[in-house]
């Protein structure tokens, strides 16, 4: 059960330290670190001392931001005498839907957002294997700059959404990277097609109906092959439960698709509220739960890493 | 001191990519510019191969920088959803520079003067055609010009420049 959480938002860090990017205020996330602890304790109404331990992202990310907030949790579990969990932020995404409802293992889990397009295999809790992830660009990524390019503005996921509803998603044929290959994904080449589609007809691309199209069709490539393999997936490994995370699960073309495709299959679909599809903190702090549950905690010399590695399962 | 080269395929640009992290070695600086979808990350798997690493390479636009561990250390750094050179300041770049690592960074050109170093490769990536990119490259002034000519030879690349050597 969440008692509180609280989120120093991307626009309130852009207000305070007036740049674009927030993980790059490493430095200054210290100083919201604090007084966002404070408020969660105060909403929560408790304190450190009521806490059984302390959950922090260790990988993967941008070290020196991983290294403030490990740096953090280090100073007051130490200070408090409390147990530290370092958790993987991936792993955090997974489980994130257990915040809203439990799912029954096993199950595929596909974690997809401007960062990370990855497939798991689930069998219990942060018991994972990883099936498939891309092997370029990650879908959200794809979203961002397809918008940038057709001059849609920031951030690419929702304007993209939103317009692909005006358009016909069979209008222009777009590659679908990867697709029957396995359980990887590729997106660079979508993207370089949709580059190669604006070099030849940038002038139609001024009729609103006809971006519409494009913007539909593009949105379709990408929607057809994350739910293609991880259907498949599912399919192959005889799990008929899909959960679906991180900041793509949004999107609504993809929650309509995912769902017609897997009830065709006899699947569960379980998308997280929007919410804890975005990253959070509570999500994180369920995964350092269950951990510290089953007697795992980490000593204070506990590392950051940039990258994580799982078990791998091939098709 | 710069060259031109055209790659017809994905598969020819990571080769360049590959020979020319051979010929640089470790410590070594690349700054790749030019458009969207014109193989800078392509470029930067055949750096990977070239150093022994097996991982895949994927895009760090969104996670900034991507540690790799091969024959030595591989940054692979992503400048696109930074402002200017006041955000990659804050990245802490420096620091990624200080060591015996390649360090590779896409969309060099937000860094303004800050990737300005005497060992930097600088890259700039146009497409001309459905798979052909042309790549203009100013390497720093202590390359060896043979070792270079010989690798592009060997390579069988199509070198459409080649000024100030």
């Amino acid at each position: 059960m969440v008692v509180a959480q609280a989120l120093s938002s991307q626009v309130d860090i852009h207000a305070l330290f007036g740049g674009v990017v927030p993980e790059l205020a490493a430095r200054k996330h210290l100083e919201a670190l604090y007084p966002l602890t404070l408020k969660v304790l105060e909403e929560g109404e408790t304190s450190l001392g009521d806490l059984d331990c302390i959950g922090v992202t260790v990988k993967p990310g941008l070290v020196p931001s991983l290294l403030v907030g490990l740096s953090f949790a280090k100073a007051v579990a130490f200070g408090k005498g409390l147990p530290l969990v370092g958790v993987d932020h991936l792993e955090a995404h997974v489980f994130s839907i257990f915040l809203k409802e439990e799912v029954a293992f096993p199950f595929v889990g596909l974690v997809v957002s401007g960062g990370h397009t990855s497939l798991f295999f689930v069998e219990g809790y942060g018991d994972m294997a990883l099936v498939g992830q891309t092997r370029d660009d990650a879908a959200g990524e794809a979203f961002d700059k397809v918008a940038k390019l057709l001059g849609l503005g920031y951030p690419g996921g929702p304007v993209i959404d939103r317009m692909a509803r005006k358009g016909d998603p069979e209008a222009v044929e777009f590659p679908r990277p990867m697709l029957g290959k396995g359980w990887d994904f590729s997106f660079s080449g979508l993207k370089t097609a949709v580059v190669q589609y604006v070099r030849e007809h940038g002038e139609d691309l001024k009729d609103s109906r006809h971006l519409a199209h494009v913007v539909a069709s593009f949105q379709q490539a990408v929607v057809d092959v994350l739910v293609d393999k991880t259907v498949d997936a599912a399919r192959c490994l005889e799990v008929p439960r899909i959960v679906v995370a991180g900041g793509v699960a949004a999107n609504s073309a993809l929650r309509r698709t995912m769902e017609e495709r897997a009830k065709g299959e006899g699947m569960e679909v379980f998308f997280p509220p929007l919410s804890l599809c975005m990253d959070n903190a509570a999500m994180v702090a369920f995964v350092a739960s269950y951990r510290f549950a089953r007697g795992e905690s980490h000593s204070l010399d506990l590392d950051v890493s940039s990258r994580v590695s799982y078990p791998r399962i091939e098709p | 001191m710069r060259f031109v080269v055209r790659t017809h395929s994905p598969e020819e640009t990571r080769l360049l990519g590959e020979i020319l992290a051979d010929l640089a070695g470790e410590g070594a600086l690349f700054a790749l510019g030019g458009d969207l979808g014109a193989g800078k990350t392509v470029f930067i798997q055949g750096v990977a191969r070239a150093l022994g690493i097996d991982e895949v390479v994927t895009s760090p636009t969104f996670t900034l920088v991507n540690e790799y561990h091969g024959r030595c250390p591989l940054y692979h750094v992503d400048l696109y959803r930074m402002s200017g050179p006041v955000d990659v300041w804050d990245l802490g770049l420096e620091d990624y520079l200080e060591g015996r690592g390649v360090v590779a960074v896409e969309w060099a050109d937000k860094a303004g003067e800050l990737l300005d170093l005497p060992l930097v490769w600088k890259l700039f990536f146009s497409i001309s055609g459905k798979e052909e990119r042309e790549i203009e490259v100013v390497p720093p002034p202590e390359v060896e010009v043979s070792k270079l000519k010989e690798a592009l030879t060997l390579g069988g690349f199509e070198v459409l420049e080649w000024r100030g050597f």
